[in-house]
């Protein structure tokens, strides 16, 4: 029986990945181990190996090809006496992933929704785009730190694996050849040393920046983050300040379970002293971290992983900064306000264009900033539209939603005609098995659910 | 109080001592002795450091100094030994008992004294108190209240040394109680990785709060503690002035030579508890009695200069008058400075972007 070798899903967040390499050709016969093919995933350049043993009849997928969905045949393996003319090519259509998997977070890089016809916002410190180009999320980020790195010799960047490696999701490709190992610095897995670290570089008049693999290890240097960092100008009357980016993916990534995936959001948020940005476009992943570097003040910079790999039109130019404590209109509309940061930016537009369907026009205000929190913009949104609905992927309980909430009720309690709904993740441990943390993680009929109740239809 | 210097003071004579060994990484037996200037200076630097706790004390007692106050009596000659080998690039950075490295460091009483009274005047205009003061100027960067977390963030200050090449060293002071904490060690292994300048300081005084070091630490030999990433360590009698400054020679040789961080163990001694409310009753009258008696830096120095006839009774009184003087004029400058305005409390919590 000829076996068919799948595309295969090489890590937690790949949904495709192109065929760099083969290393095998038709007619060769493989053993179990042996090496048949280079696949670059989002990540990394990985080696495919042949799992039984056989001859390689026919290789589906050419060398190069980019975009190979996981799980669609690449090649056909024969076993002992098949030949390559008795191969039954498969369907042209390859079999899509099963539907109890987690398709739906793990397409959602991809999926990330870009409204549909956007109607222009005008709004004054909206930063002007100028040119734009086609980038992923983490090529922007990268862009951030080359173009303030080229700007300010003071700035570098530290973590781990974020030189040789070229960053454990790919973030700082091309770094280290540009600015030597004296900027772009591999740490030993001490995230609590090197945050500290970090900071005393930043006493001494540096701008480091700080990778964490992610937010979730920084809980280890969360006392170096809170206590040193954001705390030490006020105890210092001034004197002590501490220019430094704490960054990483924040936030569920897909399928590694609790302690890889939380949302830290509000735990940042919460205290004075320090900047908490959130992006979600490759716009204000570029814009906001570049305003991270330049800022005097220690800012933690929550990015996601899931949208690393996602592609917008990014500005160009160097001088793209977006400012921090301003959130951003991303659809204007009339009957209710939806907030979002981060990877709930997506997901609060899909929401959005299914109420318009049914005559349901949303607001939506991408964050951007969480500390501080633009209240001004969300205030102004609900008085026009009198209805919010809050979205967050973190826990509830003290959530940001929470806060937003209060912040309505003290600043626009006459113009509320619905109380403030709160969409979050469920208060439970992240579970791994799929169908579970699909349940655990908000979604966009949640939102929609929500706005509907919020406009007392449905 | 003079500190802060561009080059080590000449030495008077050289004293022939034993060769330990050609490592680098040993002591070697070039360190020179403190002239008679300078030993009349730590005598004075140590003076001062011990008068002002003292008035400290008092005016804790006395309600006007609140919360945590770490009395650093006692242990005197090892900061103000080590502080005579910095010039003006190096910087410093302790934990919480930080009085002492501050004065030694050329920070004006008045200012340290209107802290700890969380007067507008203090170095942090009232708003960090005992444990955290700075001063840029004198390259003094705190006063860190979180036991170890001072260690990455001095190692992070040797780190700029390196990067700005300053010709800086940091100074890493942390007491025995530290060096059970995990990031110590994250910071050592960076520092040694990538050959950090950074003198690691223990003061060893034998308490981490009330728990002894035996009942603490599996190892008591500190010193070894950097062992593990091939930091070499020396012990050194911290209440021995002259031997603290002729270690941190050596150090200061070694570190800003290239050759990576260095551990200095400091044997010393704390003579009050670990701060104001601790009645110290986890060690006997007889201990500190014998470590007074015998050891105090102050009193042996002093006994020194009398024996080589460098000062008189008379000359003594008139050094102890000016420094009582001096720490007279912090506390009633502490207790006049008005507090800090309701308004300061909103501001230094973020620095306006350009």
């Amino acid at each position: 029986m000829a076996t068919e070798i799948l595309m295969p899903a090489l890590s937690p967040t790949m949904t495709e990945g192109t065929l760099a390499k083969w290393l095998v050709k038709e007619g060769d016969t493989v053993s179990a181990g042996d090496l048949i093919a280079e696949i670059e995933t989002d990540k990394a350049t990985m080696e495919l190996e042949a799992v039984d043993e056989g001859t390689v009849g026919k290789l589906l997928v050419a060398e190069g090809t980019e975009g190979v969905d996981v799980n669609v045949p690449i090649a056909i393996v024969l076993d002992e006496g098949e030949s390559a003319d008795d191969i039954e090519l498969p369907a042209a259509a390859p079999p899509a992933p099963a539907e109890e998997t987690s398709s739906e977070s793990a397409s959602e890089p991809e999926a990330a929704p870009r409204p549909a016809a956007p109607k222009p916002v005008m709004d004054a410190d909206e930063p002007d785009t100028g040119e734009t180009v086609e980038l992923t999320v983490r090529e922007g980020l990268r862009d951030a730190m080359a173009e303030e790195m080229r700007k300010d010799e003071a700035v570098f960047l530290m973590g781990e694996e974020v030189a040789e490696y070229q960053g454990a999701y790919k973030v700082s490709q091309g770094l280290l050849e540009e600015f030597s190992g004296k900027r772009v610095i591999d740490t030993p897995i001490t995230e609590q040393g090197f945050a500290g670290l970090g900071v005393g570089a930043a006493f001494g008049n540096l701008k480091p920046i700080i990778e964490f693999m992610t937010f979730n290890f920084a809980m280890q240097a969360i006392d170096q983050i809170i206590n040193s960092a954001a705390k030490t100008l006020y105890m210092s009357g001034g004197q002590m300040g501490c220019s430094i980016v704490f960054r990483g993916p924040n936030g569920a990534a897909s399928r590694v379970g609790a302690q890889h995936s939380q949302c830290y959001g509000a735990w940042y948020a919460h205290i004075p002293g320090h900047k908490v940005v959130a992006p979600w476009s490759g716009a204000d992943a570029k814009g906001l971290l570049k305003a991270a570097i330049r800022d005097p003040n220690p800012v933690i910079v929550l990015e996601n992983e899931l949208l690393y790999g996602s592609k917008f039109d990014v500005p160009v130019s160097d001088d793209y900064v977006v400012p921090i404590g301003k959130a951003k209109i991303e659809r204007e509309g009339t009957d209710v306000t939806i907030t979002a940061f981060t990877i709930m930016v997506g997901k609060a537009l899909e929401a959005a264009e299914r109420l318009a369907e049914d005559g349901i026009s949303a607001e939506v205000i991408n964050l951007r900033s969480l500390r501080p929190l633009d209240t001004e913009t969300i205030i102004k949104s609900v008085q026009k539209t009198n209805r919010c609905v809050s979205c967050e992927e973190g826990f509830p309980f003290s959530g940001i939603g929470a806060e937003i909430s209060a912040q309505i009720m003290e600043n626009a309690f006459d113009w509320l005609d619905a109380p403030v709904a709160r969409i979050t993740g469920v208060d439970v441990p992240m579970p791994y098995a799929a169908n579970l943390e699909k349940l655990a993680l908000p979604q966009v009929e949640h939102i929609v659910e929500a706005a509907k109740a919020a406009c007392y239809r449905g | 109080m003079a500190a802060r210097k561009s080059a080590t003071a000449k030495s008077s004579a050289s004293k022939s001592k034993t060769k330990k060994s050609a490592k680098s990484a040993s002591r070697a037996s070039t360190d020179k002795e403190p002239t008679v200037d300078q030993q009349v200076q730590f005598y004075k630097d140590m003076l001062l450091i011990r008068r002002f706790e003292e008035r400290a004390g008092q005016l804790y007692g006395m309600g006007l100094i609140g919360g945590f106050c770490h009395l650093y009596i006692g242990q005197e000659a090892v900061v103000v030994g080590l502080q005579a080998n910095v010039i003006d690039a190096d910087t410093l950075i302790t934990t919480y008992r930080d009085h002492g490295h501050m004065l030694a460091s050329g920070m004006d009483p008045k200012g340290v004294m209107a802290e700890l009274t969380g007067r507008i005047d203090g170095y942090s205009r009232g708003k960090g108190g005992s444990m955290h003061m700075f001063s840029r100027e004198k390259g003094f960067f705190g006063g860190h209240g979180i036991v170890g977390a001072s260690v990455p963030i001095g190692t992070g200050l040797s780190f700029a040394h390196k990067y700005n090449e300053d010709g800086g060293v940091n100074f890493c002071y942390f007491g025995d109680g530290a060096t059970n904490q995990g990031q110590v060690y994250e910071a050592f292994n960076m520092a040694a990785l990538w050959k950090l300048p950074v003198i690691y300081v223990i003061e060893n005084n034998k308490y981490g709060m009330g728990t002894s070091i035996e009942r603490a630490s599996a190892s008591t030999d500190l010193h070894r503690r950097g062992s593990a990433y091939g930091i070499p360590g020396w012990v050194v009698d911290g209440m021995d002035v002259a031997a603290v400054y002729k270690a941190g020679q050596e150090a200061v040789e070694y570190v800003r030579g290239g050759n990576g961080p260095l551990i200095l163990e400091m044997k010393t001694y704390r003579y009050r508890g670990h701060s104001m409310s601790d009645p110290a009753k986890y060690r006997s009258k007889e201990e500190l009695a014998k470590m007074r008696g015998e050891h105090d830096p102050i009193d042996r120095l002093r006994l020194k200069l009398v024996a080589e006839n460098v000062l008189d009774e008379d000359g003594f009184k008139e050094m102890d008058k000016a420094i009582k003087a001096r720490v007279t004029e912090s506390a009633e400058f502490a207790q006049n400075s008005p507090e800090p305005d309701p308004s300061e409390l909103f501001t230094d919590v973020l620095r306006d972007v350009a």
